[in-house]
């Protein structure tokens, strides 16, 4: 009798990460393979667990509102974005036409970062350097914007409950004005590099696709829904911070692959721009602070309020008990939902496919993680 | 997020709290009316001493009547809190409701499970589900209470979504689903001691004990 050994182990169970460069932070996957293929996967989660829902009960809303930015890292104005609306609803107050222009441009050029970062570090794990030094570079135009408008680049803490704390400074228009004219090229350049590119279809078409019903299925919103043809998008079904007032198109996608994914955050960037490029435009003078009290004591009550951060939907639920902190602050992220969606889109394909859609499905895991 | 209604909303929840004795499915109405009666002069610039429940509205619409007709000892309350639809429901009753509302009107996305802690209350918890229906374009909530220790049935048979975000429930709230398909911890180790989100565990604490064996270090405060 042949030993049957080696056809006999069928299944190997490896890990990769949490130090794996590849998967953007500290995410552990157990991956079960059968040769190459990959057979299930689970995610281990948690190495970033900083319990900030915990922290949001012990803090005022005020104190908060910088912690949120420390979730999603590569999009904190979207992050602030959301809980100050969130606040907002609870007081039932609205920002002014001014503060929420001011958020609509910071909120999109910070989209435009996050996907810069996404399709560099995306390229670099498919195997192409060359992006990201590009997408770094154009990156840093977005965070001059930001450090010179509030001193910060990354955590940002750009908004205020009620409004903006800074006004604009001189030359905002011009500077943010100047960037959308020089960045549209580049969106061309890098799509140069990678739209037609043999090797980038090879390993994108195809892989990870996960259609419209699953999508449903797993609550994965944002680009990965889209690419499965689904035309929604929170700015436009639910308009909040004057969004209603600009025109944008939705892309989507047909095939729900990790080449679709790719696609429409490509041609986001460029609807980012194209809002950003009439929102500063239309900057309404005015104030830049509704009416706020010190101390921020909302009614009793509880509200959900979500945006469209670059990864989807973002959700804050929050329960107030009329102190000046909040009794329950739930965040929504849209990262570990996303996440969850791994394993499907994964199994049955292949080891190498794993890093491209990890890559694809874009999470941060300070998000996932809080 | 159905802000149309905002810029009379302050003077709006008074005289739909009187009117919410009449259809009969709002509990809490005693309770606000007389508080809810002062803040209409003062709107809400110099607030009186404000109403200590949410000052809710009777929720009305299509979603609204077939859940009523359908579910109509199941569910205790369907009402409205800034323009934001919610019911409560017997713990029982959910998972019928998530089906129904999946199946027969379109709300086919869940995007939230989470939970509220409330010790001091007899039903502990408030067990929230948020849902979404991309045909609608419209978002509820769905509500219920439960006791510390309940097993509330599991979501994951309707929506796949619920899978972690009950273990995350699990992990923050030591609330047990059953029929969840893998209950276990989530985001904190699996041998952790304590659940973080509970009202009683104080935001220093920590389970020392595994900190000590994993980590090998005395505690961090």
């Amino acid at each position: 009798m042949p030993d049957a050994t080696f056809l006999d182990a069928t299944e190997l169970v490896i890990n990769m990460g949490p130090q794996h460069p590849s998967t953007h932070g500290v995410l552990r996957v157990i991956l079960k393979l059968d040769g190459e293929k990959v057979m299930g996967t689970e995610c281990v989660i948690g190495y970033l667990h900083r319990g900030v829902e915990k922290i949001g009960e012990n803090r005022t809303y005020q104190q908060f509102a910088p912690y949120v930015d420390r979730m999603d890292y590569v999009a904190s104005v979207s992050n602030g974005l959301g809980y100050c609306l969130a606040v907002e609803k609870l007081l039932n107050i609205e920002a002014p036409p001014r503060a929420q222009a001011v958020r609509v441009v910071l909120t999109e050029l910070n989209r435009i970062a996050s996907h810069l970062i996404w399709l560099g570090t995306h390229a670099l794990d498919i195997g192409a350097i060359t992006p990201v030094f590009y997408c770094l570079r154009e990156r840093e135009e977005v965070l001059k914007i930001f450090e010179n408008y509030c001193g910060a680049r990354l955590t940002t803490h750009a908004f205020r409950i009620g409004g903006l704390q800074y006004e604009t400074y001189d030359g905002f228009e011009e500077e943010v004005k100047k960037f959308c004219d020089w960045f549209i090229p580049k969106v061309d350049e890098y799509e140069a590099l990678l739209t037609n590119n043999r090797i980038w279809m090879g390993r994108l078409k195809g892989v990870g696709v996960l259609n419209a019903e699953e999508c449903k299925e797993y609550g994965v919103t944002g680009p990965v829904l889209r690419a499965a043809g689904v035309q929604w998008d929170l700015r436009k079904a639910q308009p909040y911070s004057g969004y209603d007032q600009y025109e944008f198109d939705i892309p989507t996608g047909e095939n729900g692959d990790t080449y679709d994914r790719y696609s429409v955050r490509m041609e986001e960037m460029r609807q980012s721009t194209r809002i950003v490029r009439q929102a500063v435009d239309r900057i309404p003078s005015g104030p830049i602070m509704a009416k706020v009290p010190k101390v921020v004591k909302p009614p009793v009550g509880e509200v959900y309020v979500s945006i469209e951060a670059p990864k989807g939907e973002l959700g804050y639920f929050i329960v107030s008990d009329n102190s000046t902190q909040p009794y329950r602050l739930r965040v929504r992220p849209p990262s570990f939902v996303n996440l969850q969606a791994l394993d499907r889109m994964v199994r049955g394909g292949l080891v190498a496919d794993v890093v491209a859609i990890i890559g694809t499905l874009d999470i941060v895991l300070g998000e996932v993680d809080r | 997020m159905a802000d149309e209604d905002k810029p009379d909303s302050p003077a709006a929840p008074p005289p739909s709290g009187a009117e919410a004795a009449s259809p009969g499915v709002k509990p809490a109405v005693p309770a606000p009316k007389p508080a809810a009666a002062k803040p209409t002069a003062a709107a809400h610039a110099a607030p009186p001493k404000p109403p200590a429940v949410m000052v809710t509205t009777p929720w009305e619409g299509p979603v609204c009547d077939a859940l009523k007709d359908r579910f109509d000892s199941g569910i205790t309350e369907l009402s409205t809190y800034l323009g934001q639809n919610f019911l409560v429901a017997k713990p029982d009753a959910v998972i019928p409701i998530l089906e129904t509302l999946k199946l027969e009107l379109d709300f086919d996305y869940l995007v939230d499970v989470t939970a509220v802690d409330y010790p001091k209350r007899a039903e502990r918890f408030d067990l929230v589900y948020v849902l979404y229906s991309f045909a609608r374009n419209e978002r509820i909530r769905v509500k219920t209470m439960i006791p510390d220790g309940y097993r509330p049935a599991s979501a994951v048979g309707v929506h796949l979504a619920a899978n972690w975000l009950e273990r995350e429930v699990f992990d923050m709230f030591g609330i047990q689903f059953a029929g969840h398909p893998d209950m276990r911890r989530i985001l904190l180790p699996e041998e952790w001691q304590g659940y973080p989100l509970r009202k009683e565990h104080s935001i220093l604490q920590q389970d020392d004990g595994w900190v000590r064996e994993n980590l090998g270090i005395e505690s961090g405060h």
